[in-house]
């Protein structure tokens, strides 16, 4: 009963953090982008504007008034779901990233599965035996996967893969043949290729979709692989695997059983600043392949100094981040007892 | 089979770093062509015995220019290294120990400066100050610090309720010193780990910006913008981006064995 108390409690705090942060993160972002030194209203209407279209457009951007009416007229509008609209793309910003975000979530989400699953695995490989053959190599690979530039494995890759061998697809989400027909229903390409009619669909989606996920993920795996092994031989040197070991039980189950268990608040807070890192990581996968989403949505509107769509893109990906690093702090207080 | 290892990596690494350290100073004799010097008539050649990298696409010959752009990203790693552990483990170590208001605190800005993912808030704030190597590296310090904050904080919910902190405070070590000489340790490997990773991230994001066009402004030879202009003729042409992405792979690849080569001496129990 007070271990349940204890979990709302933990939970309704967790929330709460959340929320704070969330508001935090708005004002911070605004804040960011009052600073800049880019007029809008110059943008709006060029050099040579007369004096009275410049005080008119200031006027409609909502730029005359005090900063923090700005301000508080922005938070107004974002609790709305109202984030302006795009001065280059003269669209809403909410529908241009409501378009976007299930792709650049397709593609970090599967990157991120595959970076667990292959991190965790080379992890236990290596720290099962520490300092043999498959944890140097297991070493290596890791250190290599972190230091390899991201955007020029991107390039590398589509040269090689696509252009030489004509293994996979090449830039952008599909082929042209299925690009301009394919009804983008949800956003997610794997699944709008699925349900589409056209055959071939679902394999030019994958086709196109195989390098960004593997090279995101490799961006992330070394990282993973790494603070995993090192949180699974810190345990591992602890007394109660040595306990453990006395009473006979195999190194399978001290693995899992009392190892992990212990491990497991690192390896989750691990993956949470992974899955984050992936989202921006996306920001330049996004630009090396040409794949429609947030990041390329974001350096597109920092070329253009596009206020709006700039401020938008950076709270979306933001209160993604806040989101799962908050939700993994309340996961690992209630998953283990020493901390909650 | 240990003893063997590490001067491997550390020998390896040192012995990179401090080539392109050197590389970088003399870059004036060693470099073989001006990094600037446009030549149009010979753009986009392959390598050659004139040209060990081949030209890019004005022409400039891409080995001098890679010679050149160490010098931008040298610089920017030692600006950057030095200050973003300390800050974050000291706010991580505080906000796990004192709990409370002040990890809820500590730990929203913590979150909050994570929640930017790094490149964005870099962008915007080259974008504000204007582009240039100290404006990169305080963007890249001000998201740095956020990770050591958290591991250490993580380290240090756990370590808040073990004996020996209790044992300590007991004894009356109270407040900075049990900080400083009894949780400080026990932060260390991980934040070991991760500055390890770091130095090379660095190299990565500074890389990442000049990409992107944010970088140092040309003619300055940068690698990561030699990437850019390589990239728009990658199927063709491809040595005009390889050569600049290997060199950064290279320098990360010495950091990296660097940090893991001089973990293992400063700490051999750490496997």
């Amino acid at each position: 009963m007070t271990r349940c108390l204890e979990s709302v409690r933990v939970l309704l705090r967790g929330l709460c953090t959340l929320a704070v942060t969330l508001t935090a993160l708005v004002f911070a972002t605004f804040a960011l982008s009052s600073l800049s030194p880019i007029d809008p209203a110059l943008q709006l209407l060029g050099d040579h504007a007369s004096s009275s279209s410049y005080i008119q457009a200031r006027h409609e951007l909502g730029l005359d008034v005090p900063w923090p009416r700005q301000f508080a007229h922005y938070l107004i509008g974002v609790a709305h779901g109202d984030l302006g609209t795009s001065r280059s793309t003269g669209q809403a910003v909410r529908e241009d990233l409501e378009r976007l975000f299930p792709a650049t979530f397709e593609l970090a989400t599967l990157a991120v599965i595959v970076a667990a699953f292959a991190g965790i695995a080379l992890a236990v490989l290596g720290a099962s035996r520490p300092n043999g053959p498959i944890d140097s190599l297991v070493r290596i690979t890791s250190i290599v996967g972190n230091s390899i530039p991201v955007f020029w494995l991107g390039l590398i890759a589509l040269f090689v893969f696509y252009a030489r061998l004509h293994w996979t697809g090449g830039a952008g989400r599909l082929s042209d043949a299925f690009e301009y027909t394919m009804d983008m229903k949800t956003g997610l390409v794997l699944v709008d290729a699925w349900r589409s009619t056209e055959p071939g669909a679902l394999r030019d989606a994958v086709s196109h979709l195989v390098l960004p996920v593997l090279i995101l993920a490799a961006y992330a795996l070394g990282n993973v692989t790494r603070l995993t092994r090192a949180a699974l031989l810190g345990e591992a040197r602890k007394e109660y695997v040595t306990a453990a070991r006395a009473k006979g039980a195999s190194e399978t189950r001290i693995l899992w059983r009392h190892v992990m268990p212990n491990a497991r608040g690192i390896i989750l807070t691990v993956l949470a600043l992974t899955y984050g890192n992936l989202l921006e990581g996306a920001v330049l996968i996004e630009t090396v392949f040409a794949r429609p989403g947030l990041g390329r949505y974001l350096t597109t509107a920092l070329f253009a100094a596009d206020m709006p769509a700039i401020l938008g893109a950076v709270l979306v990906i933001g209160t993604c981040f806040v989101a799962i690093n908050g939700l993994t702090d309340v996961a690992v207080k209630l998953s283990d007892p020493r901390t909650s | 089979m240990n003893e063997r290892r590490f001067p491997a990596a550390l020998i390896f690494g040192t012995a990179v770093v401090l080539l392109w350290v050197a590389a970088a100073l003399a870059a004036p004799w060693v470099a073989p062509h001006d990094p600037t010097r446009q030549d149009i008539g010979n753009r986009l050649q392959p390598p050659s015995r004139a040209h060990p990298m081949g030209t890019d696409s004005l022409g400039r010959d891409t080995f001098s220019r890679l010679i050149y752009g160490a010098r931008a990203t040298l610089a920017l790693v030692a600006l950057v290294a030095a200050l973003m552990a300390p800050i974050g483990l000291a706010i991580g170590i505080i906000a796990g120990y004192c709990g409370g208001w002040v990890e809820r605190s500590l730990m929203s800005v913590t979150n909050l400066v994570l929640a930017f993912p790094s490149l964005v808030l870099a962008l915007a704030f080259v974008g504000l100050i204007g582009p240039g190597l100290i404006n990169a590296a305080l963007a890249l310090l001000l998201t740095g610090w956020p990770a050591y904050a958290r591991l250490s904080r993580a380290e240090t919910l756990v370590l808040r309720r073990s004996d020996y902190i209790a044992a300590a405070e007991m004894q009356g070590i109270t407040g900075f010193r049990l900080l400083w000489g009894h949780l400080l340790p026990s932060c260390l490997p991980a934040a070991q780990v991760r500055l390890a990773l770091d130095l090379a991230r660095i190299i990565l994001a500074a890389a990442a910006l000049g990409f992107l066009g944010l970088g140092i402004r040309p003619p300055t030879p940068e690698w990561g913008m030699m990437i850019a202009e390589g990239s728009r003729v990658v199927f063709d042409q491809w040595w005009v981006a390889a050569f600049p992405g290997a060199a950064i792979f290279l320098v990360s690849l010495a950091f990296n064995s660097l940090a893991d080569g001089l973990r293992d001496r400063a700490d051999p129990r750490h496997d």
